[in-house]
């Protein structure tokens, strides 16, 4: 329920009203397209080449980042414009040999600790991590000192082999009691 | 005119809900009836004249008024009717006397239906109701006004309000915005509703509840009262939640669900101690016990439904200063904090009249699980709201923004729930009272081999992920016995009754829907389960840009880009859509369409996938980009999702299995009677 509405910068650039593709081409662009596979003939082999690094190595990166305009919304799946730039400088980055961890950090400087799918644990976030193990635990002792004081208070006769919470149930057990 | 009557209708509303609640108050502490049911008559009136509003903005919408800012904001010429209608809950005013029509239905429903069965109890659940729903209302009139309209003033600039400021003139807009396009998935048009019937629904039990701190009523009444519609609003909570993560799945267009964000979070919460209520408050009916415990947990649902309608439309909680900045964020939580304060001191002031009236039998009992659940549960709890919370405080405290994403909340969660999944298939094999560990053994035994043999297999079959093979242990152990449960109830119906199978497993089923419902529900979520891990432990990706004709890979699966087409629609959109034909080990499966909508109206692309679905995977396509001159290359993001449909199947079973413990049962006595006389002639 990610909210990808708010940013007004996408990736590509709004389409123009009326235009269709795929249908009739006029005469410049039809001189432009081949121009631009010709030149692409010349330049590349028939086969269009991945490039390097490649889309999943730099989204295998961007996964574990967040720009700060997107909220909640992780950089690789991201389909703004300014995202698209982030992944970009990853790629170079990578290109260039640095690591995930020399990326990130590069990020960080750049934008703060918010970029990080989790808070760095450092200082007031350390709060984060610790607060909810130590309730739990303060919970669960709390709740085994409650019980103990309970169970340590009467101790009824054990129930029968089964619940018998209700007659039904009795019921059953009765018949496969005595079925057996 | 439209908009007059509906405003008007709101302020009535608001005067009657507002006199309800004080009459029913006064009425009941001074024992003076004449009150009480002048109150209840004023709560009667509520829903009526919320209906004129909510009409009155159908009618506006319908009737394209775009000089009302709520209409121009959420609707636009070219989307359909039906659009139009469901744009009631497109923002946050329409979603606000939504809510508030809910709440007024609701209550009205309440009383309509015990008034005598529980005339000391019923004043103050009128107080209760009515004091909600003045403050939605009071929200609605004074800051989301949806009947406000467009004015340019003389300076120039454009106003908002209700009525015309001094020498402005109408502003009336050609044409509106537009319903925000991820809106615009029938997953969206029915998700909000169910997600407020749930939440509106939770009301009514902690109405009774306070209802019965009030007058001293300590015992279960409250909660035998409201059984049905706390499980009526579980369900439509859960239906919310299923649909919220279907439409992600396929609107979004990031491969997934489930992205825990504050949004899905704040929609969870409330689920979370509403679950935990329903198990623990089967403990208070079996075993007068935790009866305080119960209260606190239906006060903090309460709690959390209101912070939940908060959060899911306002989204103030990205940042202080959007919270600082927005109208109605104090408002909310001075509500809540009223509601806590108000709350604790009812059940301070009743503490010793709480008591419980059993001690637990043994460490070992159905009751101590059911503890333990509920511990697990507030655990899962808490994880979910310090996670939201905390970026609030790091900005408050440091000045700091963080992002707490899913790699938190799925590190913290997943051994809480690994941890539920065990209970899930322990619990229902022990005793009230107390159960003996030997016995419990005898009984958890063979279906503990059944799942044990099942991970071996996985194991051989290459499976190594250790948290994969806990949970699916875990899962098919809760399926094996739960299975079991019926199976050894079925059986003992045919035998005894000469049955077929089936028809004993529906006697028996329909004998003890509660019981039977809720063991539906746990298979249910073990399906779930199943497609959850299949998911988050399996799913692979991979992305690259093809020119026509090029192909991608990925495990079993090829990707051919076949073509591209780009076009303008009637409603106002221009779509491009791929054209690309999937292979499995070689074999041709069909085309996949993945595309990109862009909505001219409101400037918004939206990523629809093209997905092919079985039982086993889905392979799901998104179109992330194209070269916008030579048609050849564009660029695609594939992802595997290993088992995802059990995640909508289990749903299926688990809404199924809720139906079946809501329903209502026959009265109990006779069929008491009957196991009764049926049981002596045996022990005879």
């Amino acid at each position: 329920m990610r909210d990808l509405t708010s940013p007004a910068a996408w990736s590509l650039p709004p389409p123009e009203r009326g235009r269709v593709r795929g249908g009739g081409v006029s005469p410049a662009w039809a001189a432009a397209v081949a121009l631009t596979i010709a030149l692409a003939a010349l330049a590349l082999p028939a086969r269009a080449q991945e490039p390097t690094p490649s889309d999943d190595e730099v989204n295998a990166i961007a996964k574990g980042l967040y720009c700060p305009v997107c909220e909640n919304v992780p950089l690789d799946v991201c389909p703004t414009q300014a995202c698209a730039q982030w992944r970009e400088t990853i790629r170079e980055k990578l290109a260039a040999g640095w690591n995930q961890q020399q990326i990130q950090q590069y990020f960080v400087e750049q934008y703060g600790g918010r970029v990080l799918a989790t808070p760095p644990p450092s200082g007031l976030n350390w709060l984060v991590y610790l607060l909810p193990p130590v309730a739990f635990v303060v919970a669960a002792y709390f709740l085994w000192r409650t019980m103990r004081r309970w169970a340590g208070a009467r101790r009824p006769a054990p129930s029968p082999d089964a619940p018998t919470d209700d007659p039904y149930v009795a019921r059953l057990e009765e018949e496969l009691r005595r079925r057996s | 005119m439209v908009a007059n009557i509906g405003f008007f209708a709101l302020v009535l509303a608001f005067a009657a809900s507002l006199y309800g609640a004080a009459a029913a108050a006064f009425g009941s502490l001074r024992r003076r009836p004449a009150f009480v049911e002048s109150g209840r008559h004023a709560m009667l009136l509520t829903w009526p004249l919320v209906t004129v509003a909510a009409a009155a903005i159908i009618t506006l919408l319908l009737t394209q008024q775009y000089q009302i800012s709520y209409v121009a904001a959420v609707t636009s010429r070219a989307m359909p009717a039906y659009l139009k209608v469901t744009a009631l809950w497109g923002g946050q005013p329409g979603s606000l006397v939504f809510w508030s029509w809910l709440m007024s239905a609701f209550a009205t429903a309440a009383s309509l239906r015990r008034w005598d069965r529980d005339r000391e109890l019923l004043p103050w659940v009128v107080v209760v109701t009515m004091v909600t729903l003045a403050f939605f209302l009071m929200l609605v009139i004074f800051f989301e006004n949806p009947f406000a309209r467009l004015w340019q003033s003389i300076e120039g600039q454009q106003v908002t309000a209700m009525f015309a400021p001094a020498g402005a003139t109408p502003l009336v807009p050609v044409d509106g915005n537009g319903l925000n396009p991820l809106l615009r998935h029938p997953g969206m048009v029915i998700h909000p509703p169910m997600l407020y019937l749930g939440f509106v629904s939770f009301v009514i039990p902690y109405a009774f509840a306070m209802a019965a701190m009030v007058t001293g009523r300590t015992d279960d009444r409250w909660i035998r009262v409201t059984r049905r519609w706390t499980l009526v609003a579980w369900l439509f909570l859960s239906l919310g939640l299923i649909l919220g993560g279907r439409w992600a799945y396929d609107v979004l267009g990031w491969g997934g669900y489930w992205g825990w964000d504050p949004v899905e979070i704040a929609a969870f919460m409330p689920w979370l101690s509403g679950t935990a209520f329903l198990h623990s408050v089967m403990i208070q009916e079996k075993r007068g016990m935790l009866k305080r415990w119960n209260l606190v947990l239906i006060v903090l649902t309460y709690a959390l439904v209101i912070f939940g309608t908060f959060l899911t439309r306002s989204g103030v909680l990205s940042s202080v200063h959007a919270f600082a900045q927005s109208a109605i964020g104090p408002l909310f939580f001075g509500f809540i904090g009223l509601t806590l304060i108000v709350s604790t001191g009812l059940l301070l002031h009743r503490w010793n009249d709480l008591r419980s009236e059993n001690q637990l039998g043994s460490l070992l009992s159905r009751e101590s699980l059911f503890l333990l659940n509920n511990l697990l549960f507030m655990g899962i709890l808490i994880v979910c709201f310090w996670g939201v919370i905390f970026p609030l405080v790091s900005e408050l405290f440091t000045g700091q923004k963080v992002t707490v994403g899913p790699p938190f909340y799925e590190r913290a969660t997943g051994p809480l729930w690994a941890g539920l999944l065990l209970l899930m298939g322990v619990a229902p094999l022990a005793a009230y009272g107390r159960t003996a560990a030997r016995l419990l053994g005898r009984a958890l035994w063979k279906p503990a081999l059944a799942a044990a043999v099942v991970v071996g297999v996985l194991i051989a079959r290459g499976m190594t992920s250790p948290a994969a093979l806990i949970g699916y242990g875990l899962a098919t152990l809760t399926a094996f016995v739960t299975l079991f449960e019926f199976a050894r109830g079925a059986w003992a119906r045919r035998v005894r009754h000469g049955e077929g199978l089936l028809l004993a497993l529906w006697r028996m089923a329909g004998r003890n829907r509660r019981r039977y419902g809720g063991y539906i529900i746990h298979l249910g979520v073990v399906l779930m389960a199943f497609g959850i891990i299949g998911i988050e432990m399996f799913q692979t990706e991979t992305q690259g840009t093809l020119a026509q004709g090029e192909q991608m890979t990925l495990g079993r699966y090829v990707v051919v880009y076949s073509s591209l087409a780009q076009f303008d629609t009637p409603d106002d959109r221009n779509v491009a859509r791929a054209v690309l034909s999937v292979y499995r080990d070689g074999r041709y499966l069909g085309e996949l369409h993945p595309r990109r909508d862009y909505y001219y109206a409101s400037q918004q692309p939206m990523t629809i996938p093209g997905v092919r679905s079985t039982l086993e995977d889905d392979l799901y396509v998104i179109l992330v980009g194209w070269e916008p001159i030579a048609a050849e290359g564009a660029t695609f993001k594939i992802y595997h999702n290993p088992l995802v449909n059990f995640v909508w199947f289990g749903g299926i079973v688990f809404i199924l299995g809720t139906l079946v413990a809501a329903w209502p049962e026959r009265e109990t006595e006779p069929a008491a009677a009957r196991v009764r006389s049926a049981a002596a002639p045996a022990r005879a």
